[in-house]
């Protein structure tokens, strides 16, 4: 019997490999919203994101603001024919060691262009396998350095850490706060590196710095915030995911800390204001995107896409069940819009090409100048907008822009 | 450096912790003691039974979902006694640790898939989590209710298994399944008589644990399992003042490791030194019974 | 008569797979699934035979895994990475306190070592606890290993919590498969020697193993040791196939999966976890997936799927294997050409195959 059932999956295998060799794509990763098109002219765009894991919510968002920029503008027209363009999602679970076979099953897919991810460990982990299939990548809000340094493939439409922490040092020690605690997830390399970043810019300015790390998965932070509040600071500069956001604040303003907490772009998501309650007092945190910004183009997409959230559950509830317009939709909308900016420039589907018209490309998007790269690939911001919480109204209010030099 | 009051705190804090490990440790330990079997999905159960809470507390009030997690989480524990480690009694040990594996495996994958393996809020249970003055601190009911109900259900435990029948025919099963049996102890009722009660307590834990943390994961169980095993070892495989004991001691070891910044990323790793230790120095724990070689 | 053949059946199959491989790795299947299949495959085969060792052969329940493919992992990558890449690699460290770095074979045996060296030091005192308790202490040790990497003060080293990468990789299909072939056929050899034989009397009973002379203590140490590192090894090759390596994932969940693939295979049985490293890999990664995005079926959408059903579909696969099928796809036995043949010969003749075995199997007995 065992004997049978070995054969028959060595059988299976077998056929199964062969099968492999004679289609050379997966059977299916469409995303639910594109049913196969009938057209020949199909130019595919992965989406590179994680849908679960710590980073599941954020990714999540910045997928909705991509699908919608794929309904504004769902074909692309190369050498005088119009191309329907077909999204390609993949999971990536938030996990890097997940990363390797993800990629891959995009590349296998006949993506022309990758679009993500929202955390930047995924993107680092990834990024050589996109540089190696020639495949050019857009990070929409991957602001840790590594991902584009060295790697002729990666670009980036957001600001970058080394940048986003000065920023928040400056507005700390504007505030005249001198002692600075600064929390970060161990493993995960955009809170280690904000964190880094901040603390050196904090100390530059002749503030004092004390530093704590917790472990992925960590929900107990009594004792570290204990020792925090004991040590005297006056401020929590805490990256770190939406996941550990609420118990982050609420568990400090057990504690005892009373002065502000602050933190980068992840922490910009409604959930933590609904979980963390009333806690969530005096929390500062640096942002892509002011959906109340006056631009013409800001506030045709903040309203387009608030009507297109209302359309359908789904996409509310992914949102995190409100109408919110994230940060990272509004730049996945702009990386889905360079990407098309850039197949145009190109007039092709082939991935080095793009990569080429990416080089030289000029583009104005709803966060502002979304292009003109620099050598790393990385976008020409240089302003980032500072927003706080509204207890009263549950949303995130902003206060100010800043910029650095 | 630091005034009392912080070395209170962080002794309230670790309390806390501790009794939160203890529920889990019982579980542990009577299911040791009784299958000979570390029960790895036992910290699964105690995560399905924070996302019950979640779920059934979204269609009715707390105090009528309160009973029903109970209700469906010993329903689980026994399930999974029934459908896991029933048919694999007279298998090899190790096949039925694999067995437990794998269901803790199903257990964390199929809350995933079913809640989309992002963190879920945590309903509010308002006599729990409402503030509680002492002198001069301010701390949250449940860091007072935890210690004391834990204190309350292992004394009703220790009474359960030392004063009534199903108390010695437990014992008896501990000792010599097959001598119990002859005596005419039914062992399968005995069984899950065991995961009843180690369930039950999972799920008391869950609801203490969660209203502390306020949100459940599908990972959630995973550690706070661990460790609650370690606490089981350290107090001695079948004791259960023993595991009390043991989870107290990681937990407030634990939170004073955590206090210091420079160590805290050994906190986890400290329990499981503590483990190895325990292990080599008495490999019977500090309260366990010397189980002699079988050959 | 019959050993010529099969060693001639033998190369033919191998020879063949060599051809399919290099087919493979000059075709544009190189960038494709079934390429990543294959060498993720042949990585955890070697891990897995290493897992069998100690669990199938020598009947040592360890669960450390994943604690020595990370040591290996680790150390491949801290050894090779190029001194140019170090500062943008260790760039909170200022570049970290290594400032060479070895050729690749140099560094997948000093992983290997590194790794045998701390199953050394954690032997000592845990090989003496019986089952599960050895079982919990070694997962335990993974643990103390994985924080001890991640501890910021050994951060000149090891890069502290962050992700190391740029090391050198492989290019070529070939470099897993040789390596994990190497790899294999020398744990097989050792199974097969007269060490291999006293392991498996302990496996089977420990008192009886020691009244007949076997060193108890020597033996489980060079066991576990082997087994680590082979796992530092493939650890090191896991690193070199992913790019890039973070101990934040390498937790228990992988040493449990290592063990299921164990036990797919046939607790015993080197051909077993060989064939179920491939099952399971393009089960997990590969054959699966569409049951992870939503389907329509003319207009209908099917129900169940959605992002997780793929992993909730494959547990429950693993617990009726584990529940029902407790042998395995291969028992203890191993691949043979013998066995086949005689399958050719009767395919499905139950009674005709029985009366063969009863004819091979007697004289020996």
């Amino acid at each position: 019997m065992k004997r049978y059932i070995a054969l028959f999956l060595a059988c299976f295998m077998l056929v199964g490999l062969l099968a492999g060799c004679s289609s050379g794509s997966p059977s299916s990763s469409a995303a639910p919203s594109n049913p196969p098109s009938s057209s020949s002219n199909v130019i595919k765009i992965g989406i590179y994101e994680p849908a679960s894991g710590m980073n599941g919510a954020g990714g999540k968002q910045e997928t909705l603001g991509m699908r919608y920029a794929h309904s504004v503008k769902p074909t692309v027209t190369i050498g005088g024919k119009e191309y329907t363009v077909e999204l390609v999602e993949v999971d990536n679970q938030s996990d890097n060691s997940k990363a390797v076979s993800a990629a891959q099953q995009l590349i296998t897919s006949g993506v022309s262009v990758v679009l993500g991810s929202y955390g930047s460990g995924v993107s680092i982990a990834a990024g050589q396998i996109f540089a190696d299939a020639k495949i050019p990548a857009i990070g929409a809000s991957c602001t840790n350095p590594q991902v584009t340094e060295g790697n002729p493939y990666y670009f980036r439409i957001c600001f970058l850490d080394p940048f986003q922490g000065t920023v928040m040092a400056n507005f700390a020690y504007e505030k005249g706060l001198r002692k600075a605690a600064v929390l970060t997830e161990a493993g995960d390399d955009y809170s280690v590196g904000l964190g880094h970043y901040f603390s050196e810019a904090f100390k530059k300015l002749g503030g004092s710095v004390v530093e704590a790390q917790f472990q992925s998965g960590e929900t107990d932070f009594s004792a570290t915030m204990a020792s925090l509040v004991s040590a005297g600071v006056d401020v929590l500069f805490a990256p770190s995911s939406i996941e550990s956001a609420p118990l982050i604040i609420k568990q400090a303003r057990n504690a005892g800390l009373t002065g502000p907490i602050m933190a980068g772009d992840t922490w910009e998501n409604e959930t933590i204001i609904t979980n963390a309650g009333d806690a969530a007092y005096e929390v500062y945190l640096s942002a892509f995107f002011d959906p109340n910004d006056t631009s013409a183009a800001a506030k045709e997409f903040v309203e387009g896409y608030t009507e297109w959230l209302k359309a359908d559950n789904t996409r509310l509830t992914n949102n995190g069940g409100s109408t919110g317009v994230a940060g990272v939709s509004a730049l996945g909308y702009d990386a889905y819009m360079v990407a098309i900016a850039a197949i145009e420039a190109a007039q092709s589907t082939d991935g080095t090409a793009i990569r080429d018209a990416l080089i030289g490309l000029q583009h104005s998007g709803v966060t502002g100048e979304c292009a003109s790269f620099d050598e790393n690939g990385d976008a020409a911001k240089d302003m980032a907008y500072i927003k706080t919480i509204d207890l009263q109204n549950a949303t995130f209010k902003f206060l100010q822009t800043q910029s650095i030099s | 450096m630091h005034d009392f009051s912080y070395y209170i705190q962080l002794l309230l804090a670790g309390i806390t912790v501790g009794s939160l490990y203890a529920l889990i440790a019982i579980g542990y330990t009577m299911v040791y003691g009784i299958l000979r079997l570390i029960n790895f999905a036992h910290g699964d159960i105690f995560m399905a039974a924070g996302f019950f809470m979640i779920y059934i507390s979204g269609t009715t009030s707390i105090y009528v979902s309160l009973p029903i997690v109970l209700i469906l989480t010993v329903v689980l524990g026994v399930a999974v006694e029934r459908a896991a480690y029933r048919p694999l009694r007279e298998a090899p040990r190790m096949s039925v640790m694999i067995s437990a594996i794998g269901v803790s495996y199903l257990l964390q994958n199929f809350a995933t898939y079913y809640t989309g393996g992002l963190a879920r809020p945590y309903p509010v249970i308002p006599f729990l989590t409402r503030e509680v003055t002492i002198g001069s601190m301010t701390v949250k009911a449940l860091t007072i209710i935890t210690p004391v109900l834990t204190v309350i259900l292992v004394v009703a435990l220790v009474l359960l298994i030392k004063r009534t029948k199903v108390g010695m025919a437990m014992r008896a099963v501990a000792k010599d399944q097959s001598t119990a049996q002859l005596m005419g102890i039914k062992i399968n009722n005995v069984i899950s008589i065991t995961f009843v009660i180690g369930s039950f307590l999972a799920a008391v834990g869950s609801v203490l644990y969660f209203s502390n943390y306020e949100q459940v994961t599908p990972m959630a169980g995973a550690m706070p399992g661990l460790k609650a095993f370690v606490a089981a070892v350290f107090g001695g495989i079948g004791s259960v003042p023993g595991a009390v004991l043991g989870a107290y001691v990681i937990g407030i070891c634990e939170t004073f490791i955590k206090a210091n910044n420079d160590y805290a990323i050994f906190s986890n790793a400290f329990t499981f030194a503590l483990l190895i230790l325990i292990l080599v120095l008495k490999p019977n724990g500090l309260f366990g019974e010397k189980l002699a070689e079988k050959v | 008569m019959k050993q010529k053949r099969y060693l001639l059946y033998s190369l033919v199959l191998a020879a063949l797979l060599l051809a399919a491989l290099i087919a493979i790795d000059n075709s544009s299947l190189k960038s494709s699934m079934l390429s990543t299949i294959l060498q993720k495959g042949a990585i955890y085969a070697l891990v897995a035979v290493s897992l069998n060792l100690l669990n199938g052969f020598t009947g040592l329940f360890s669960l450390g895994q994943a604690g020595f493919m990370l040591l290996g992992a680790y150390t491949y990558a801290i050894l090779t990475i190029p001194v140019e890449a170090r500062s943008s690699v260790y760039q909170y460290f200022n570049g970290g306190l290594v400032q060479f770095s070895l050729p690749v074979v140099v560094g997948l045996i000093a992983a290997g070592l590194v790794a045998a060296f701390f199953a050394f030091l954690i032997g000592l005192p845990v090989l003496r606890l019986k089952s599960d308790y050895l079982a919990i202490a070694t997962l335990g040790f993974a643990e103390i290993i994985r924080a001890l990497i991640q501890w910021n003060t050994l951060g000149p080293i090891t890069n502290g919590s962050n992700i190391l990468r740029k090391f050198p990789t492989y290019s070529s299909l070939l470099f897993p498969f040789a390596v994990s072939a190497v790899c294999i056929g020398l744990v097989v050899l050792m199974i097969r020697s007269s060490y291999g034989r006293a392991f498996k009397s302990i496996r089977e009973d420990e008192i009886a193993a020691e009244a007949m002379g076997i060193n108890l203590a020597k033996h489980k140490m060079m066991a576990f040791c082997t087994s680590s590192f082979f796992a530092g090894v493939g650890g090191a090759m896991l690193a070199m196939f992913q790019q890039s390596v973070q101990a934040k994932y390498f937790t228990s969940a992988m040493t449990y999966e290592i063990l299921l693939i164990v036990v797919i295979g046939g607790i015993g049985s080197v051909t077993g976890s060989i064939i179920s490293s491939f099952l399971f890999v393009a089960c997990s990664e590969w054959w699966l997936r569409f049951l992870d995005a939503q389907h329509y079926i003319g207009g209908v959408k099917v129900p169940l799927l959605r992002s997780g059903f793929r992993m909730v579909v494959f547990s429950i696969v693993i617990m009726v294997i584990v529940l029902f099928y407790r042998r395995g796809i291969m028992g203890t036995n191993e691949f043979s050409w013998g066995a086949i043949e005689k399958f050719i010969k009767a395919p499905f003749g139950r009674k005709a195959r029985e009366e063969e075995r009863k004819k091979v199997t007697t004289p020996h007995e």
